[in-house]
């Protein structure tokens, strides 16, 4: 085994438990949670095909992954000012309970 | 008798000629702004009828003068205004309809007369309207009459005049029907309306003859006008039906215009019920003025009338109205439908009980001394009557008017009497228009006006019937007007509540009207002719051998002997023994046949109710039986086809259109609904989908690649 193929299990191992986290939390800030350790599975990828790819020397998959941090705290910054917006509006932060754009 | 003056042609009008227009048009300016006033300004509305019109009287003195000025210089003044109004096409090209007015002696002393009567009703209205809660109105409509009758007088142009003698009748319409909740007001105004217009027609068929014939309605153009010699010549060159000239065929057709207008026989039954509108109405347009606008209109067009006479034709036509020599039919019909007038409608005044109709049906009666007086002797001899009557008939209207007031009411001279002492001013100036009216010798003016009509019907080429016609007029004057005055201010009190004087308001203009009564007369007597030199511009000289011509003495004392007769028989009959209101009159003692005749007033309209109006009658059904079945008819077929083919679009759009239209929407919202269900609003659920999609495209590229 590679070390690049145990490096993509781990990420792909991260995804997974973010994924799950996303679809089964009703809490929002644990979806939002969830959703941030998709992201970090996601960098992990990022790095490690850079590091065992084509051309190691020329930094390109780590200003991706600087890059794209810096996003998700952008992000999970709007995220969780949405949250807070929610809250106040609904008393409450359970996805279930905020339905009201149903068809 | 000398030769007259010619009128000089006139190339610059004066500067008073230039405004003449202004005489007509500020009454006509003051009824503007007062029927934008509101209901309560009565004060405003009487002080710009009055202000409007003293304005006017000062410029028609102004005028006068300056025609007399001008007559006292040796050059006769007639200065007309012409403009173009708008073209026409006539058979010989492109025609101008012209309109303009004129100063000249005819003019000149109407429009004084005019304003001067109307401004003198004003005043008396104030006081007669004072109670009446429409008293602007009154001011507004009083306005425009004097206006449009103004106007009629110092037309130069015969569709202008038409034009302002239809405003004249309109206003006649709107002041007769003035109290118009009252049905007999209404339908006297109708009367009033319809009965003039018929004769109005024939005024305009002869207006578009003469138009046809001449290209022009202007009465003086420098030669080129409607009545001067060229136009003349033309008219009378061209022949019409049974015998007539263009010229006397036009005569009587404008004739018909104004014996409708001035209530001549056959068309005098509007008159006497047109009394039913307020007693300054009835004095100012029904006795004073507009009645007399037909005679003006004959004076006017004197020259067409008398065109082809015999003798006239040497100095023919230089001028309008020298004493005519010959005569031609239009001036014997005129002739006779005035004496037959003058008879007619005074016998009918003997039989009265209203103090208005009897006054109405003298009115009628001294028309048609009028026409008579035109027919026979000319401009002058008729006009002098114009003017003499309408100071004293708008004398006794407003005595009439001020005994009603006085009587509260009251119009049946048997429920009045003995008012001579509590009406004294009152009773002073009626009796001098009494006097006046029936021709007292000497000091009246009527005595005078009256003796140049007799004269001229003594000297008639034609026939001397018309003489003992008039003759017999006057006798029946002086006693049917004895008898009024025996009725209202002799004997004793007869009504309900005592009667009272009427303010000063109201007598003070009598007493103005009752110095002209008189004194009018000064201005055309044999003596000092001056009335009739000014019209006919000669020389005015006062000479005592005036009375000396052949025959005139005995004229005189013929007319003053059937004064005196009329008047002593009236006398002593109703003199101081007038009868209870419930006792038959005694003539009707004498002849109940003849007096009910009379007092049914000859059964005239009662006449055109069985001919006239039963024929229109008949027609209007036979129109509404038209309308209902044929054209109703009609209609109603189209109408329902046109529904039936409603009926079937109707039927398409809602099974056809409507069905399918309906259907597609049916569907779709089904289609809606069911997708409506995907969208639960959980975000998760949609992240699940999300999900589960990747992975199914992530396992299609990985199934892909690998075959």
């Amino acid at each position: 085994m590679t070390p690049l193929t145990g490096y993509l299990l781990v990420a792909a191992l991260l995804f997974s438990i973010g994924l799950a986290g996303a679809l089964t939390r009703r809490n929002a800030i644990l979806v939002l949670i969830g959703i941030e350790l998709m992201l970090n599975a996601a960098n992990l990828n990022l790095i490690a095909f850079w590091r065992y790819g084509p051309h190691p020397e020329l930094l390109t998959g780590m200003i991706f992954a600087i890059f794209s941090i810096a996003v998700a705290a952008a992000e999970a910054a709007v995220g969780l000012g949405l949250v807070i917006q929610i809250h106040r509006h609904a008393r409450t932060t359970d996805l279930d309970a905020i339905n009201r754009m149903k068809g | 008798m000398q030769e007259a003056i010619s009128f000089t042609p006139q190339l610059a009008a004066s500067f008073i000629a230039e405004i003449l227009w202004l005489i007509p048009a500020l009454p006509v300016a003051a009824a503007a702004v007062t029927a934008l006033l509101g209901r309560s300004r009565r004060r405003t509305s009487a002080t710009l009828a009055i202000g409007a019109l003293s304005f006017s009287l000062l410029l028609s003195l102004v005028a006068f003068a300056h025609v007399v000025s001008g007559w006292a210089h040796e050059a006769a003044v007639r200065e007309t205004v012409n403009f173009t109004w708008m073209q026409v096409g006539t058979p010989s090209g492109a025609g101008h309809v012209e309109l303009g007015w004129v100063l000249d002696p005819l003019s000149a002393v109407m429009l004084v007369m005019v304003s001067f009567v109307s401004l003198v009703i004003f005043i008396y209205s104030i006081g007669y309207m004072a109670h009446d809660g429409n008293y602007t109105r009154f001011f507004c409509f009083l306005s425009l009459f004097a206006g449009a009758m103004l106007g009629v007088v110092a037309a130069n142009s015969l569709l202008l005049l038409f034009i302002c003698w239809e405003l004249v009748g309109l206003t006649s319409y709107l002041l007769i029907g003035f109290w118009y909740e009252r049905p007999a007001a209404a339908a006297a105004a109708k009367k009033a309306f319809l009965t003039t217009r018929v004769g109005d027609v024939f005024f305009l068929l002869g207006m578009v003859w003469l138009f046809a014939q001449t290209g022009t309605l202007l009465f003086y153009n420098h030669g080129a006008g409607a009545i001067e010699p060229t136009a003349l010549a033309g008219l009378l060159a061209a022949p019409a039906a049974l015998g007539l000239t263009a010229a006397g065929a036009i005569g009587l057709l404008i004739f018909a215009g104004a014996a409708g207008k001035s209530g001549q026989f056959p068309l005098h039954v509007w008159l006497p019920d047109a009394m039913e509108g307020p007693t300054p109405v009835s004095a100012l347009i029904h006795a004073a003025t507009m009645v007399a606008a037909g005679v003006f209109l004959i004076a006017r067009v004197y020259p067409l009338m008398a065109a082809g006479a015999p003798l006239l034709a040497t100095r023919v036509l230089t001028q309008a109205g020298t004493l005519a020599g010959g005569t031609t039919t239009a001036l014997t019909v005129i002739t006779w439908v005035g004496a037959f007038t003058a008879v007619f409608a005074a016998l009918i005044a003997v039989a009265q009980n209203d103090i208005k109709r009897i006054l109405a049906y003298s009115t009628i009666s001294q028309l048609g001394y009028m026409m008579a007086g035109l027919g026979m002797g000319g401009v002058a001899v008729g006009l002098f009557h114009l003017m003499t009557h309408a100071f004293f008939k708008a004398l006794l209207f407003m005595g009439a008017g001020s005994v009603i007031h006085g009587c509260h009411g009251e119009q049946d001279v048997r429920r009045m009497g003995g008012l001579r002492s509590v009406m004294p001013l009152t009773f002073l100036t009626y009796a001098m228009g009494m006097l006046a009216l029936c021709g007292f010798p000497l000091l009246f003016s009527g005595f005078w006006s009256k003796d140049g009509i007799l004269e001229a019907a003594e000297h008639w080429s034609v026939a001397k019937t018309p003489f003992y016609m008039l003759v017999f007029g006057a006798l029946l004057t002086a006693f049917y007007m004895t008898r009024q005055v025996s009725y209202v201010f002799f004997g004793h009190w007869r009504g309900h509540k005592p009667a009272q004087e009427s303010p000063a308001v109201m007598t003070l203009p009598l007493g103005i009207l009752a110095f002209f009564a008189m004194a009018l007369g000064l201005i055309g007597t044999p003596a000092w002719p001056w009335f009739r030199a000014f019209l006919e511009n000669r020389a005015a000289g006062f000479t005592w051998r005036g009375f000396m011509e052949p025959g005139l003495l005995t004229l005189m004392a013929t007319s003053t002997a059937v004064v005196f007769l009329g008047l002593g028989l009236g006398w002593r009959l109703y003199g101081g023994l007038a009868p209870r209101p419930e006792e038959p009159d005694i003539l009707e003692k004498a002849a109940p046949w003849a007096w009910a005749g009379l007092r049914g007033r000859l059964y005239v309209d009662e006449f055109y109710g069985v001919t006239v109006v039963a024929f229109y009658r008949w027609w209007a059904r036979v129109a509404d039986w038209l309308d209902r079945r044929l054209w109703g008819g009609a209609v109603a077929g189209v109408a329902w086809l046109f529904g039936q083919w409603a009926g079937l679009s109707r039927f398409l759009d809602t099974n056809v259109v409507d069905g399918s239209f309906d259907k597609g929407c049916e569907e779709l919202s089904v289609g809606g609904g069911l997708l409506a269900r995907v969208q639960t609003g959980r975000v998760q659920t949609y992240l699940r989908i999300l999900a589960l999609a990747v992975a199914a495209l992530a396992a299609i590229l990985i199934w892909s690649s690998r075959s």
